[in-house]
This record gives structure tokens, C-alpha cells and sequence, in this order.
């Protein structure tokens, strides 16, 4: 049942996408999510998808784990393809009372839900093949700049790595709450709003108590080992830029100058 | 085949060819339990071994509902769990206590926990009361003063007997207790399973132990079930059991110190008769062997 919180995570692999530098993805993701949101037009749209689906095909990822990405947002897919397709003031095509379906309102409808389709899509990629460790190291790179002006950088991708780190953790520990409460007697499902946030402290008493615990060993642990944040601090493994990453940015970004180009026109 | 050896008509539970497939069609699919095929008599007390990742806690967690077989049968109390109805009301019956019970404390009180499982199965006020009084004196708690201690404020022993009590008021016809006695001191181990055994021969209920712990099984089991990677490999007395030293260590499993001690004679070429598992048993067949040696 929680097993849905896992979207978006990490597959193990060889592929290009897999081998590539994490500041590559984030810059190119960042690039084609611009691209994707400001696209005017459906040639810049067919560049856009061809791109995704390129990326889609090199990542070497399973199609179910793909589809799966979109099937968690199903909802939102569908409710923002409803709120278009109804809201839309124009031509009528299906009307029922107040209830009307514009032809201008479908068009809109397909095209926003193709746009967030494809933002999903390319969004999830670096998640995916990319190890969250790997990924924070790619975002404190990327934000050391900003140290200049006060930024934590190092502390906040620390702060995300140890978030990231216990995610599973805490998951698994809420898996286990929640079967041991239940082989008690509890429900979590059921009666009033009251009743029912009643009905959860079997469930969050023993959880944040848990996590709490879990914070002050790992403090313990860093201290231990003489952990220091920021400056002066050295990496294991230093990040690199290869060629296939200058090649994967220059493309990113021309595609970002070509839609933002086509748009102009 | 492995289950027929104790058939019988009064089995509470009934395995029958249980495979467990954790996440299926996806690249995180794990085969967890295969084809387990066992039968558990009413009123056994029964430990399941076997090293970690084998599939015991997968197991248990099918006893009492919490699991569903990917294919097979288990019928517990004559109830089918693929049921979802009745999967659901099985912890009236079968009560589990988990790795380290003692972490899912939440109530004020140790009182106000003990009492979260019978006031869960809709009884009065006043039996509420009377089981978890019952259950707090079962493992050595005062009821009185569990009315007034927070379950935070107590030593990671005491935590653990109180998180024992919550399932124990269920009064539960199967207890399922999953390393119970992982990281006590051996008196509080010790205490434990004393606690364990009273309720069962009070409530003349079915015990299932997983332990890693080979001299409790020595000690306590009437039957041994046996895991190796997903499968049932043995099953039978622990004398039967740890007279198989070979196949035992194969899979990684240890021996009770005495049974270990005169396997080692044994390979010393002294002649021991088989099925010796407690400290008094290897005592006497020492005492035997010296007086061999001096005549």
C-alpha cells in the first residue's frame, strides 16, 4: 500500500543516460523542462517528444517502469484534461445543460496533457538512473556558486541525502507499525475526520518516536567520525564532465535555443 | 512430504505449497517463500530457524492475514486467508508479536497499551481491564503501577515484556513470537520464554518461535521447522534436527553448545549416543566417557 511513495526511484543500469555526469541531467532536464513548458508550436513539439523518446529508448529502462511513472499522476493527468476540456469557452460539441465541451477546449485539453505527459516523462529521468547520492552531489556542484552569497550548499545537499537516505527506512519501519498495530485490532480506514486522526496515533506515535531516535544515532554516528560539513570538505569520488556529457548539454540547450527560437518566429 | 510426518486432524494451520512473490512484475521481484507445504498441530509449540533472509518473517506474516499467498493455500483456525473477510479478523485468533515489539508502543500509559488490543476487539469495559491486568501479571508487571508508567520511560527489557503483554491480552488461540528474545541479557531471555510457556499451558495455546537462538529451541521446541532460502528443508524434533550437523552447517546454521560439543567428540572418534541437546544430557555423557577412560 505504500508502495507508491517509491516512484521515481532509482534502477540500476548501464545505460549512456546511466554513465552520465549528474549536472548533465539536472542542466538537461532543466533545459528540455523549459523547452516543454514555453513550446508555442507543433514543430517544436514533435523536437521536444523526439528528444524524450530518444532518451526514453537510451536509458535501456523496462516500459513498465516508464508507464509507471505516468500511471502514478494518472489523476492529475486526467482532472487537468477534464478542467480544459469543460472550461474552455468556444465551439460546442458535446453540450448537456451548463455542461459544454468546446472543440477549442479538446485541443487545449490534448495539448496540455501532452505537455505535462512529457514533463513527467523527462522530469523522472534523472531519478531513475541515477543513485541519490549521486544526484545531491550533481545539485551541490551545481549550487556551490552560490555559496558566495550565503547559500549552505554543502549542508543542504547533506540535509538532502540524509532525507533521501531514510526515506526507504522510514517506509519500511511504518510498513512494519502499521502490520504490528494491525495484528492488535487497528483500523486506519475508518469513521469521522476525528475518529479518524485518532485512529493514526497507534500508527505516528511509534514512527516519529523512531525517526527521532534514528536522528540522534546518526548525529552520533557523524560525530563520531569526525564529520565537519562545507569548507575544506574533500569527495571520494570527484564528478567529472566527459564528452558524452558536453555532447548531451549542447543538445539540451540548442533544443532549448530552437524552441525558444521557433517561438519567436 | 515434508508436513505428512505430523498430519494430523487437529492442525490449526495448513500450508499447502506457499509461494510468496514480493513487488511481482517488477525489476524488484523477490521470491520470498517457495512452495512450503507443513501442517502445525494444536497446542504445539513449534520453532521455525533457519539464517536470515530465509523467509521466516514472510512466513508468519501469513499466519495471522498480514500476507496473502501469491499461490498456495494457508488455512489457519479452518479459515482460508486468501478470504479477505476473514483475513481480516484473523488477529482475534492469532496473535504476532514482532522483531522488537517494543518500538510500536504508543499509549500514555503500559496499561492503556496492553488494553489497545481487547479494546479493539469491541469487548467491555471491565474484561478490557481484566485481560490486561491478566497479561501485565503474566510477564511480571505490577497492574498497578502500569497505570502509571509511560512505556518511554522504561528499560528496553521491561519494554519489550510490556510490548508482549498487548498480545498476550488477546488471548490469542496461536502466538506467534518473531526473535522475542533478540538483544536481552540471558536472565531476561530466560524470564521471557518462562512467560511464554505459562501462558501457553494456561491458554493450552500453540506457540510458533523464530529464534536464532538454538539452545531455546533445545530447550522449549517440540518441533523444528527448518528454512533455507524460501524452503521448508526439514522439519521434525530438534533432536532429529540437530542430529543432521552436516546439512545444518551447510545452510549456516549453528548447533546448542552441547549438541556442538559432542559432535566434536564424535569427530574425535568417541562413540555418543545420538540426540543429546541439553547442558545436564552432555554432563552425563561426559561423566560417562571419564569413567571409561579410567577403567
Amino acid at each position: 500500500m505504500l508502495s507508491g511513495i517509491s516512484m521515481g526511484q532509482y534502477i540500476p543500469g548501464d545505460s549512456l543516460l546511466h554513465r552520465l555526469d549528474p549536472r548533465t541531467k539536472i542542466i538537461a532536464v532543466l533545459a528540455i523542462a523549459v523547452s516543454i513548458i514555453i513550446f508555442s508550436n507543433w514543430q517544436s513539439f514533435l523536437l521536444i517528444a523526439l528528444l524524450t523518446l530518444v532518451a526514453l529508448f537510451v536509458s535501456r529502462l523496462p516500459l513498465a517502469v516508464i508507464l509507471g511513472s505516468l500511471k502514478s499522476l494518472w489523476l492529475l493527468l486526467l482532472i487537468t484534461f477534464l478542467l480544459q476540456a469543460f472550461l474552455t469557452p468556444g465551439t460546442p460539441v458535446i453540450a448537456h445543460g451548463p455542461l459544454q465541451v468546446s472543440q477549442e477546449g479538446i485541443i487545449a485539453a490534448t495539448g496540455i496533457v501532452l505537455r505535462l505527459a512529457l514533463l513527467i516523462l523527462i522530469a523522472f529521468l534523472p531519478t531513475l538512473t541515477t543513485p541519490p547520492i549521486r544526484l545531491t552531489a550533481g545539485l551541490e556542484s551545481i549550487m556551490s556558486p552560490l555559496q558566495r552569497v550565503g547559500v549552505p550548499a554543502h549542508e543542504l545537499a547533506m540535509m538532502m541525502t540524509l532525507a533521501l537516505r531514510f526515506i526507504p527506512t522510514l517506509l519500511q519501519e511504518a510498513e512494519i507499525v502499521i502490520s504490528a498495530q494491525r495484528s492488535r485490532g487497528a483500523g486506519f480506514t475508518t469513521g469521522s475526520p476525528v475518529k479518524w486522526a485518532k485512529s493514526l496515533l497507534p500508527l505516528f506515535v511509534p514512527l516519529f518516536a523512531g525517526a527521532l531516535r534514528r536522528a540522534d544515532d546518526l548525529a552520533m554516528a557523524m560525530e563520531c567520525r569526525c564529520y565537519r560539513g562545507g569548507a575544506n570538505r574533500t569527495r571520494m569520488s570527484v564528478l567529472k564532465l566527459n564528452t558524452e556529457d558536453y555532447v548531451v548539454i549542447c543538445v539540451a540547450l540548442a533544443s532549448l535555443a530552437g524552441v525558444i527560437a521557433l517561438r519567436l518566429i | 512430504m515434508l508436513g505428512g510426518a505430523f498430519l494430523t486432524m487437529s492442525a490449526i494451520i495448513e500450508i499447502d505449497r506457499l509461494t510468496h512473490i514480493y513487488s511481482p512484475g517488477t525489476p524488484f521481484q523477490i521470491a520470498a517463500l517457495d512452495s512450503i507445504s507443513l501442517d502445525i498441530k494444536k497446542g504445539v509449540f513449534l520453532a521455525i530457524i533457519g539464517s536470515t533472509g530465509s523467509g521466516k518473517s514472510t512466513l508468519i506474516r501469513h499466519f495471522n492475514g498480514l500476507l496473502r499467498p501469491t499461490s498456495g493455500k494457508v488455512r489457519v483456525c479452518g479459515i482460508d486467508t486468501a478470504d479477505k473477510k476473514q483475513r481480516r479478523n484473523l488477529w482475534r485468533s492469532v496473535g504476532l508479536v514482532f522483531q522488537q515489539p517494543e518500538q510500536q508502543l504508543f499509549e500514555e500509559t503500559v496499561l492503556a497499551d496492553v488494553a489497545f488490543g481487547p479494546r479493539n476487539m469491541g469487548l467491555a469495559e471491565a474484561e478490557v481491564k481484566e485481560r490486561a491486568h491478566e497479561a501485565l501479571r503474566l510477564v511480571g508487571i505490577n497492574p498497578q503501577e502500569a497505570a502509571r508508567m509511560s512505556p518511554f520511560h522504561l528499560s528496553g527489557g521491561m519494554r519489550r515484556k510490556a510490548a508482549i503483554a498487548g498480545v498476550l491480552a488477546l488471548k490469542p488461540q496461536v502466538l506467534i513470537l518473531d526473535e522475542p528474545t533478540a538483544g536481552l541479557d540471558p536472565q531476561g531471555k530466560q524470564q521471557l520464554m518462562q512467560h511464554v510457556e505459562n501462558f501457553r499451558r494456561r491458554e493450552d495455546a500453540t506457540i510458533i518461535l523464530v529464534t536464532h537462538d538454538m539452545e531455546e529451541v533445545a530447550l522449549l521446541a517440540e518441533q523444528v521447522a527448518v528454512l533455507n532460502q524460501g524452503r521448508l528443508v526439514m522439519v521434525g524434533p530438534p533432536r532429529e534436527i540437530f542430529s543432521r550437523v552436516e546439512e545444518l552447517m551447510a545452510i549456516g546454521l549453528d548447533l546448542p553448545a552441547a549438541a556442538r560439543l559432542m559432535h566434536q567428540l564424535r569427530l574425535l572418534g568417541k562413540r555418543i549416543r545420538p540426540g543429546v541437546l541439553t547442558a545436564d544430557e552432555a554432563e552425563e555423557v561426559i561423566a560417562g566417557l571419564l569413567e571409561e577412560a579410567l577403567c
